[in-house]
């Protein structure tokens, strides 16, 4: 239960298959004592498997592991948290029903039958003050904000007194400032040699600001380490990507401030998914050929947007208007003022998962004839030609048309939507984290696009978690917290920092 | 029996006295239920956990004449059906309700085959306290005769709603309900923690079904239960999965379901079969009325089927 101190851990030769894939090939990673260590690289590129096998997740084809010099063999995560070894998942496991307290107590080794609350309790206020974050432990971790689940998770492997740290892309659901804080805290605690930490992540402006080592992975092979202060972001980029080659983002066509108003949303009301609050958009427009972006941390109310406009999601009141008239987002409206929406987890909201690719690619047109007439039969012949070269365009990679959509990657899932809602005219685009979980190259492909439909003059309305992402593509930038648009600002005077603070709703 | 003598009186009376008799069988399947449900699963199986326990608790107390003998075989029946239903839910794509409804039917059909012979033969009853002692008024006397598996069901909801809260194994059912990777984090097996939960909570359906066939009616027949166990488990949704609130609905229910036979009592000779449905309609009203298809459950366990 008490601070340990820190360990240092080595991997040698670490190698992991699974059948005939090599998902790991003979990786040695030392993370001395103390120290800060970033593990970097794309999606797939190894480092889940990794950390995994560290921490006794998975058994590793051969190689070998020394904790504080001594080699030791790490069957279960059981015997990895006997050496100290703990990890913080990207998605939380804390309890969102139990409290605090009752997570940490819990997730101890040794739980008395009868849980003694008054002395837990005792124990818990003297365990948190020589802790550098201060939390609420009484109520229930549900209702806790994603920066104080992480810093609960983090707190909870001291608890646990864990003394080595993984921590797996600690910073994805944070705002700015909470990353900070929160990274910066973790920091002083490796200085003050009271842990040791191994951070997944694929962002090179934190890795530089909080790192002392890095290691990059690429397909399962280290292909660089080092001292961060030895290597700047285009470094650490050629070791992580290769030399593939990355799509470029078109020039942004200079926006006109006269250009019509495609979407104006004035006055909405609509409850969130607890239905115990609402979210409320007073006025919102966006213009033909510009993109305007929407931030906020998960959980503020954009999801519910993005379902209203997608009309998923009855409203209680207020107007959604495209090209000055009523938008409900009937398939017919959709068709009439071209209306086209990407919305997040594209599998599972824009997809049919199990129809094929030449299917889910035709949901927009199946039903009419190339005039734009509805026809009563169906052309199998005409929704494979028509996807045959929408996959072409697109650069899908698929086993075949027939296909189903599921058994694509991400990416490409991501592509063959694009196909479809970029095909044709496009007066309004609606996205949302278009590139969640995908991969560099993917990711700059999919950003070209959206702003190659902007440069032919759709109004596009972005929502995204990630604020590099925004920054990179919008015109204007609008902050979404509790519900509501609460900060405006055009790109040119965007900060980070103040978009960040609106993001934690401290305005 | 006279009601005339207190008049009207007799109906809330009658209402109390009903409401107790008849939630006892409603607060052992609820709060089973509310263990399973906690847990992540559902036992939809419960209402042939109920019928099997009445038939076994009836058919061991009229062999052995003792009813204390019954109530143990029908709580042991009751936990061979909840293990079964937890063992087969581990295996992957099982689905527990499809599970559930197939060993609802399963078990109200084996109590129908092994239970013919006992129609007939009459089964020493569990016995009751008289509370009422103090009254000569006999409404007042009958009302207040309290069986003891009330008490003890009553005893049971405050003790497992405190151990929810400060018990290893209350938090343990709690965390595996809610997030099944949490628990597989903390080292727990989530597929163990259910398949216990899911028996304890058949036990204690079947315990349900002895006072059914033991107290009262009090006999054994095939249409003992009449869905009973099927509504306790939309009274535990009711009861947001507390087991506090499983006992104030399952009053509730007992209270609409004495609601007929009180206004027969004192008279009433028209419509009071509507007053018979009142408990469904109530379990319909309440549906409607705590359901929305924009927002999830307050409450629910993260993991249960149903609210995933």
């Amino acid at each position: 239960m008490s601070v340990g101190k820190a360990v240092g851990v080595e991997t040698i030769g670490m190698t992991m298959r699974f059948g005939g894939f090599t998902a790991l090939d003979g990786v040695s990673v030392k993370v001395s004592a103390g120290s800060f260590h970033a593990l970097l690289g794309e999606n797939g590129a190894g480092k889940s498997t990794l950390v995994k096998c560290m921490m006794g997740f998975y058994h590793p084809t051969s190689g070998d592991m020394l904790v504080d010099g001594r080699e030791v063999k790490i069957d279960n995560p059981r015997d990895a948290s006997a050496l100290g070894l703990g990890m913080v998942y990207q998605h939380f496991t804390l309890v969102p029903s139990l409290t605090g307290a009752e997570n940490l107590v819990i997730s101890r080794e040794k739980v008395p039958g009868i849980i003694d609350w008054r002395k837990e309790r005792g124990d818990l206020a003297v365990f948190m003050e020589r802790m550098p974050f201060k939390l609420p432990l009484d109520v229930k971790v549900a209702e806790l904000a994603a920066g104080e689940k992480q810093k609960l998770e983090i707190i909870k492997q001291l608890y646990l007194g864990r003394s080595f740290l993984v921590l797996d892309e600690p910073t994805s659901v944070l705002t700015p400032g909470e990353a900070q804080e929160v990274l910066g805290l973790v920091r002083d605690m490796t200085k003050a040699g009271d842990l040791t930490v191994l951070m997944i992540s694929h962002k090179f402006h934190e890795v530089t600001a909080f790192a002392d080592d890095v290691s990059v992975l690429r397909k399962g092979k280290l292909t660089g380490t080092g001292r961060v202060a030895d290597l700047n972001h285009k470094a650490m980029a050629a070791m992580m990507i290769g030399d593939q080659p990355i799509a470029a983002l078109d020039s942004r066509a200079a926006p006109r401030p006269d250009a019509e108003i495609v979407l104006k949303v004035k006055s909405l009301k609509a409850p969130d998914r607890t239905g115990l609050k609402s979210i409320r958009i007073e006025d919102l427009g966006v213009r033909s050929g510009e993109i305007v972006g929407i931030a906020g941390i998960s959980g503020n109310g954009q999801k519910e947007f993005l379902e209203v406009l997608a009309g998923q999601r009855p409203r209680d009141a207020g107007e959604v208007l495209v090209r000055g008239t009523a938008y409900a987002a009937t398939r017919a409206e959709a068709r009439a003022l071209n209306v086209r929406l990407i919305p997040e987890e594209p599998l599972k909201n824009a997809c049919a998962p199990k129809m094929t690719v030449a299917e889910n690619i035709s949901f927009r047109t199946f039903d009419m004839d190339g005039n734009g007439r509805p026809v009563s039969w169906i052309s199998t012949s005409a929704i494979r030609a028509f996807s045959a070269r929408l996959v072409e365009q697109f650069k899908v990679k698929t086993a075949s048309l027939s296909s189903p959509i599921a058994s694509l990657s991400g990416g490409n899932v991501q592509r063959a939507v694009l196909a479809r809602e970029l095909t044709g005219e496009v007066d309004l685009l609606i996205v949302s984290n278009p590139c969640f979980g995908l991969d560099f190259s993917a990711v700059a492909e999919i950003r070209a696009r959206i702003m190659k439909a902007r440069n032919a003059g759709a109004a596009v309305l972005l929502m995204s978690e990630d604020l590099d992402e925004l920054l990179e593509l919008s015109d204007r930038i609008f902050v979404m917290s509790d519900g509501a648009l609460v900060y405006e600002t055009p790109i040119a005077q965007a900060s980070v920092q103040t978009i960040g603070e609106h993001m934690a709703g401290h305005h | 029996m006279d009601a005339t003598e207190i008049g009207l009186w007799g109906v809330p009376l009658a209402i109390l006295g009903g409401a107790i008799r008849v939630s006892t069988p409603f607060i052992f399947v609820s709060l089973g239920e509310a263990i399973t449900e906690r847990s992540g699963r559902i036992n939809l199986g419960l209402e042939g956990t109920l019928v099997f326990g009445a038939m076994t608790a009836y058919a061991v107390a009229v062999m052995t004449n003792s009813p204390w003998l019954g109530l143990l075989a029908a709580a042991f029946a009751g936990l061979c059906f909840g293990l079964f239903h937890g063992w087969i839910c581990k295996f992957p794509k099982v689905n527990d309700i499809a599970i559930g409804i197939a060993l609802m039917l399963f078990g109200s059909g084996l109590a129908f085959f092994f239970g013919k012979p006992f129609i007939k033969p009459k089964a020493p009853n569990l016995p009751a306290i008289p509370f009422g002692g103090w009254s000569d008024i006999p409404q007042v006397q009958a009302a207040l005769d309290v069986n003891v598996l009330f008490l003890i069901g009553a005893v049971l909801s405050v003790i497992l709603w405190w151990a929810f809260r400060n018990t290893r194994a209350g938090l343990i059912v709690r965390v595996v309900g809610d997030s099944s990777d949490a628990a597989r984090a903390m080292g727990l097996n989530p597929d163990t923690v259910r398949l216990l939960a899911t028996g304890v909570g058949g036990a204690l359906a079947g315990i349900g079904g002895a006072y059914l066939s033991l107290y009262y009616p009090g006999s054994w027949t095939e249409r003992i239960s009449s869905g009973q166990g099927l509504m306790a488990v939309a009274l535990v949704i009711f009861a947001r999965w507390n087991p506090l609130g499983c006992l104030a609905a399952a009053l509730l229910f007992g209270g609409a379901g004495a609601l007929g036979p009180a206004l027969q009592s004192v008279g009433v000779t028209q419509g009071y079969y509507l007053f018979y449905a009142a408990p469904y309609i109530l379990t319909l009203i309440i549906m409607i009325a705590t359901s929305s298809p924009t927002r999830t459950l307050a409450g629910a366990p993260g993991e249960l089927s149903i609210t995933k």
